[in-house]
C-alpha cells in the first residue's frame, strides 16, 4: 500500500518514539439547555469537564465509562467533529489547529473514527469500494490509484473485492459493514484511529474476528487506538492504558492490568465489580453501585461521584479531588487518580489512617 | 438454587417450528421442544436472528396471523397456547405468562402514567375497585426498589430513567402474579451497574415468588447470574441444553464452545481470540443438514447433508453428529 502515498506526503515519525502521538490538555466541552422562560439562569451539560491525557504511539488507551459520562464527547472533540469551548491538542509534537502548527486537514487524515453504527455511518448511496476509495481522493489522490488502495484494503479486512466490491451497504451484514468502516478508516493512511464502540452492537462471535482483525491491523500499520467501549470486558483485552471518565472527569487512569487489578477510585472498583461474575457458585450477591448514573446538567460542587460513593465525607462536598498519582505499595508513575483518599492533606479520614500506618 | 423437578413441567414446547412468509421470509424456529418446570430458570442463549425472541412471541402467540405460520404445541399450565382465543388469550397474557421487553422506553405508552398503565392491567385481570388496583401497583412499584414509589407512581414513562423504566417494566409484567415470566434482553440496553442491580432484582423476585423465567439474552455472563439450565440456540434450533455449570465447563456442541471460546476474558489478553469463522446463516435460505456445519471445523460430510437429531443424554440434550468429549469422559 505504501506504494500509493498522497502527494503531500506526511513524515511518519516527527516527535521520535518518546512524544505521546496524542495529548490532550484541559478539554472542555458545555452543551447549553433549552430552559424555560422563567427560570433563572443557564443551564449547561458538562460533557467534559477538563480532562487532559496522553497516548504513546503505538498504544491503545481505552475509555471506560457509563453512559452519559462524556465518552464519545472526548472522541468527538479529538476528531474535530465538534468544537472544544476550550483546551488544546498536541498530535506528535505539534499544536492542532494552531499558528504554525498541524492544519486540520493533514491532522483529520492522520486521524479517522469507526462509530459504533455501522449502517448510519456508510452512505446508502455508494458501493463499498467507493465508499472507501471516496476518502483518499478527496485528500488528492488519483481515482486509480485510491480504487486499487480500495481494493487492496478490503482483501485485508476479510472481503473479496470483486464479490463485495460493487454491493451497497444494506446488502451486508453488520460485521461485514463493520469491516468496511475499518477499512475506510485504513485508507486514509491514518496514525491514529479512534474506535468509539465499533464492536459494541456485534454479535460475540463477529465482535471476536473484528477484535482480532483490529489487532493484526494494529501490528501491521504501527496503529495507535483510542477505543471507547462500556464493555469492560474488551477493554480488558485490547488495551494498554485505561481511563475512567465519571460525569465528564476523569476519576482514574492507568495501565490496564494495574487498574484491574488494584483499582484506586471506588469507582471504578464498583465498575469493576459489575461485571457478572461468570461463576454459577459464587454469582454476585450485592449490586455494587445503586441507583443510576446522576444527571450531568450543572453537577454538584466537590466530587461528583460522592453521593453514590460508600467512603463520602464532608471534605469530598467542599472540594474536587485533583488527578494525582496513586499513592500504593508499589506506585506507578502512570497510574492516577482523582480522590481525597488518596490526598494525605485532604483531611479525609480513610487518608489520614493511610498517612499514619 | 434447589430445582424442584415435579412431574408436571409448567411448560412444554413440542417441535415448534415457526415460519415467516409475508414480504420477507424465515424460517425463524425449527422443531424446538423444551420443558420447563415451576421455579426454574432456563436462560435462551443465542446470537441475532437465532430464535430467541421469536421463541418468546410464540409463547405469547404475539405474531401476526396472517403472515406467520406456526406448528406443535406449546403447553403451558395446561392451557393449549396456540388454541387460545379471544377472552382466554387475553387472561392467558399477563395472568399466566407475561414478558418483560428490551426496550422499556418503547413497550410503555407514552401518555400514560407508569402508574396508570399497571393499575389498568391489575384491573383488566381481576374485578377490583380502582383504590386497591391503586394500591396494588403502588405496592408493586415499591417492591421493584423504585425510589419514592409515590411520586414515580405519577411519572411518564420519558420523566425516569432507563434502568428505573426497565423497573416499571418488571413492576408491570408482574403485577398480575404471573406464572412465568418471559424476559427478552432486559439488560441488553443499560449500563453495567444498572445491569447487575436489574439481573439482582429478577433474582430475588423469581425466588420470593416461585415463578418460572426463561431469560433470553445474548451475554454469557448475565445468563450465568440468572439461569438454572442454559439453552444454546443457533438458525431457529436449540443445538444443546445444560445444567449452567455443565455448560460452562464442559460445552459439548462446537457452537457452544465456539461462543464460550470467542468471549474475551482476562485470561486470553493480548492473545488472537479464538473466533468462530464466517457469520450466522440467512433464515430465508438455511443449508442442509446441521446449519452450523458450514461454519464448524468438525463438520463431515454426513453433517452437511443431514440435520442432526436432539438427543438426552445424562440430564443434557445435545444436537451434534461429532459432539467434543466431555472431560469425564476423555479422561
Amino acid at each position: 500500500m505504501s506504494t500509493h502515498t498522497f502527494p503531500k506526503s506526511q513524515s511518519p515519525d516527527r516527535g521520535g518514539p518518546a512524544q505521546p502521538l496524542l495529548l490532550v490538555r484541559d478539554l472542555k466541552k458545555y452543551f447549553p439547555v433549552r430552559s424555560s422562560l422563567f427560570e433563572r439562569g443557564k443551564k449547561f451539560v458538562h460533557a467534559v469537564d477538563g480532562i487532559s491525557f496522553s497516548i504513546a504511539k503505538g498504544k491503545t488507551l481505552g475509555i471506560v465509562g457509563e453512559s452519559g459520562c462524556g465518552k464519545s464527547t472526548t472522541a468527538r472533540l479529538i476528531a474535530k467533529l465538534m468544537a472544544p469551548d476550550s483546551g488544546s491538542m498536541i498530535f506528535d509534537g505539534e499544536g492542532v489547529g494552531e499558528f504554525g502548527g498541524l492544519e486540520l486537514k493533514a491532522f483529520r487524515r492522520s486521524l479517522q473514527m469507526v462509530f459504533q453504527d455501522s449502517f448510519a455511518s456508510l452512505n446508502p448511496r455508494l458501493t463499498i469500494l467507493e465508499t472507501i476509495a471516496y476518502g483518499p481522493q478527496a485528500h488528492g489522490l488519483s481515482r486509480v490509484k485510491a480504487n486499487l488502495r480500495a481494493r487492496q484494503l478490503l482483501s485485508r479486512v476479510g472481503l473479496e473485492p470483486d464479490q463485495f466490491g460493487s454491493r451497497y451497504p444494506h446488502e451486508l451484514s453488520g460485521g461485514q459493514r463493520q469491516r468496511i468502516n475499518i477499512a475506510r478508516a485504513l485508507a486514509f493512511e491514518p496514525r491514529l484511529v479512534i474506535l468509539d464502540e465499533a464492536v459494541a452492537a456485534l454479535d460475540k462471535s463477529v465482535q471476536a474476528q473484528v477484535l482480532n482483525l483490529l489487532q493484526e491491523l494494529k501490528a501491521e500499520h504501527q496503529l495507535t487506538y483510542l477505543f471507547i467501549s462500556h464493555d469492560l470486558q474488551v477493554v480488558h483485552y485490547i488495551c494498554d492504558e485505561v481511563m475512567v471518565m465519571y460525569l465528564g472527569q476523569v476519576v482514574e487512569i492507568g495501565p490496564v492490568e494495574q487498574v484491574y487489578a488494584a483499582a484506586a477510585h471506588p469507582y471504578t472498583k464498583a465498575l469493576l465489580s459489575a461485571v457478572p461474575s461468570m461463576d454459577p457458585a459464587h454469582r454476585t450477591e450485592h449490586p455494587p453501585l445503586v441507583g443510576d448514573p446522576p444527571n450531568p446538567i450543572n453537577p454538584p460542587a466537590g466530587c461528583r461521584f460522592r453521593e453514590r460513593c460508600p467512603h463520602a465525607e464532608a471534605v469530598c462536598s467542599v472540594r474536587s479531588p485533583i488527578l494525582a498519582s496513586y499513592k500504593s505499595a508499589s506506585p506507578l508513575e502512570n497510574h492516577l487518580v482523582a480522590c481525597h483518599m488518596n490526598d494525605n492533606s485532604s483531611g479525609h479520614s480513610a487518608a489520614v489512617a493511610e498517612n499514619a500506618a | 438454587m434447589s430445582i424442584v423437578q415435579k412431574t408436571q413441567p409448567l411448560v412444554s414446547v413440542r417441535e415448534l417450528t415457526v415460519a415467516f412468509h409475508g414480504s420477507r421470509k424465515a424460517s425463524a424456529l425449527n422443531q424446538v421442544s423444551f420443558d420447563l418446570y415451576p421455579g426454574e430458570v432456563l436462560g435462551l442463549l443465542g446470537e441475532s436472528g437465532s430464535g430467541k425472541s421469536v421463541t418468546l412471541r410464540t409463547l405469547l402467540k404475539l405474531h401476526p396471523k396472517r403472515t406467520t405460520r406456526i406448528t406443535g404445541q406449546i403447553t403451558v399450565d395446561g392451557q393449549d397456547v396456540l388454541a387460545l382465543q379471544g377472552r382466554a388469550l387475553e387472561q392467558y397474557r399477563g395472568g399466566v405468562a407475561s414478558m418483560v421487553f428490551q426496550e422499556p422506553g418503547l413497550a410503555f405508552d407514552p401518555v400514560y402514567t407508569v402508574g396508570q398503565q399497571i393499575t389498568e392491567a391489575i384491573r383488566a385481570h381481576e374485578t377490583i375497585s380502582g383504590t386497591s388496583a391503586r394500591a396494588q401497583a403502588l405496592q408493586m412499584l415499591e417492591r421493584v426498589q423504585i425510589p419514592q414509589a409515590k411520586r414515580r407512581y405519577d411519572a411518564y414513562p420519558h420523566e425516569l430513567s432507563g434502568g428505573m423504566r426497565q423497573r416499571a417494566m418488571i413492576a408491570l409484567a408482574l403485577a398480575c402474579k404471573p406464572k412465568l415470566l418471559l424476559a427478552d434482553e432486559p439488560t441488553t440496553a443499560l449500563d453495567a451497574t444498572v445491569q447487575i442491580q436489574i439481573l439482582l432484582l429478577l433474582r430475588e423476585l423469581q425466588r420470593e415468588t416461585g415463578m418460572a423465567v426463561i431469560f433470553v439474552t445474548h451475554d454469557i455472563g448475565a445468563a450465568v447470574e440468572l439461569s438454572d439450565r442454559i439453552a444454546v440456540m443457533y438458525a431457529g434450533r436449540i443445538v444443546e441444553e445444560n445444567p449452567v455449570a455443565a455448560m460452562l465447563q464442559a460445552p459439548r456442541h462446537p457452537y457452544s464452545a465456539g461462543l464460550l471460546a470467542s468471549s474475551v476474558s482476562s485470561h486470553n489478553r493480548g492473545k488472537p481470540l479464538s473466533a468462530i469463522p464466517g457469520s450466522p446463516p440467512n433464515l430465508a435460505a438455511l443449508p442442509a443438514g446441521c446449519s452450523f456445519a458450514p461454519r464448524c471445523a468438525a463438520a463431515s460430510a454426513h453433517c452437511h447433508t443431514k440435520t442432526p437429531p436432539v438427543v438426552d443424554i445424562e440430564g443434557s440434550r445435545l444436537a451434534c453428529w461429532h459432539p467434543l468429549l466431555s472431560p469425564a469422559l476423555a479422561a
